[in-house]
């Protein structure tokens, strides 16, 4: 009886971690190669590239446990910076011991025709110098000129210009709708 | 009676064996990492000084300074490891070392709390898109 509440006990706790792992999914289950919803966030002790041994990363705080009182969204982490910070939720310091410096901020949309059948992007000045100063993308990574920058998904993708931060730190670009958000004029061309 | 009073902790002792069994044979080999997105890993030199490689957790800086602080004031650069920060420069005061003093965060002494990476990890930005492809190989940084 006991013997059987134990490896009845086992194999519940074999089973259990190895259906929310990403190794042991059900082969039938939907989106098999997609992380589970449960890791997003998860604490140091359990991110598997902090060390769970070492003393030092019980200390350290959660991403859940953080981001909770944070606006969402669909992908990084899954937190909107942006929102966030003009929400006041978030105060980030501009200046590293003046806590009351802020940013010199430039409300300026550059709207890029794309080629392809995507809409056009917006690049609002705006949101990126709330977080930036000019000099961290001008001149080394835009030049700071209309027409100046051949722009392509290939190389951001790859890391080069946008992808500098999106997809590395700022939101990824499978969020395709946040910068492609204006509606090509589609009946102009037409008549054309 | 007293058989089943000796058989007891004995069954619990091999349910309690085969658990841990299973739980190390699941966390072991099953270690893909989901570290925050974000979350940079720094292993230019700990690996052959014996230490844990860095995690700099990017999130929880952000919240508390805006990029430009570090990226321009401080001259970290947009990469990865691109920054060749050794623990020198950090008690001369550059890079980590500008607020990692003591004074606005916690001093140098507390090694642990950032060299807190699983050995052997190589230098990334955790969960960037070239590192999260489903696909291995050629998984830039």
């Amino acid at each position: 009886m006991f013997r059987f509440a134990s490896v009845t006990l086992a194999a519940v706790m074999l089973v259990m971690p190895m259906t929310a792992s990403a190794q042991g999914k059900d082969p039938l289950s939907f989106n098999r190669l997609l992380p589970d919803r449960a890791t997003r966030n998860a604490p140091p002790t359990n991110d598997g590239i902090h060390d769970p041994t070492n003393s030092g990363t019980e200390v350290l705080q959660s991403p859940r446990e953080a981001f909770a009182p944070l606006p969402d969204s669909n992908g990084g982490n899954f937190v909107d910076w942006v929102k966030a910070l003009q929400d006041g939720l978030i105060n980030p310091r501009y200046d590293l011991e003046d806590p009351d410096m802020s940013p010199t901020v430039m409300d300026l949309n550059i709207v890029r025709e794309v080629k392809g059948s995507m809409p056009d992007v917006v690049f609002p000045h705006k949101e990126h110098t709330q977080w930036l100063d000019c000099a961290n993308c001008h001149p080394a990574i835009f030049i700071p000129q209309r027409g100046a920058n051949q722009l392509s998904m290939a190389a951001i993708l790859m890391g080069e210009q946008c992808g500098a931060c999106h997809g590395r730190v700022a939101f990824p670009v499978t969020e395709c709708r946040t910068c492609h958000s204006r509606p090509k004029n589609t009946a102009n061309e037409d008549a054309q | 009676m007293s058989v089943r009073r000796w058989a007891r902790p004995k069954a619990l002792k091999a349910g309690l064996f085969a658990t841990l069994l299973c739980a190390a044979l699941i966390i072991l080999p099953g270690s893909k990492a989901w570290a925050e997105y974000g979350d940079v890993l720094i292993n230019n030199y700990s690996d052959d000084a014996d230490m844990r490689p860095v995690v700099f957790p990017h999130w929880f800086h952000r919240v508390r300074f805006r990029c430009k602080v570090c990226h321009g004031d401080l001259g970290f650069e947009f990469k990865a490891g691109g920054n060749e920060i050794n623990m020198l420069k950090i008690i001369d005061g550059e890079y980590c070392g500008a607020c990692h003093n003591g004074n606005i965060a916690w001093g140098v002494e507390n090694c642990e709390l950032c060299h807190s990476g699983k050995p052997g990890t190589e230098t990334q930005v955790h969960g960037s898109t070239l590192k999260s492809l489903v696909t291995p190989g050629n998984q830039g940084q």
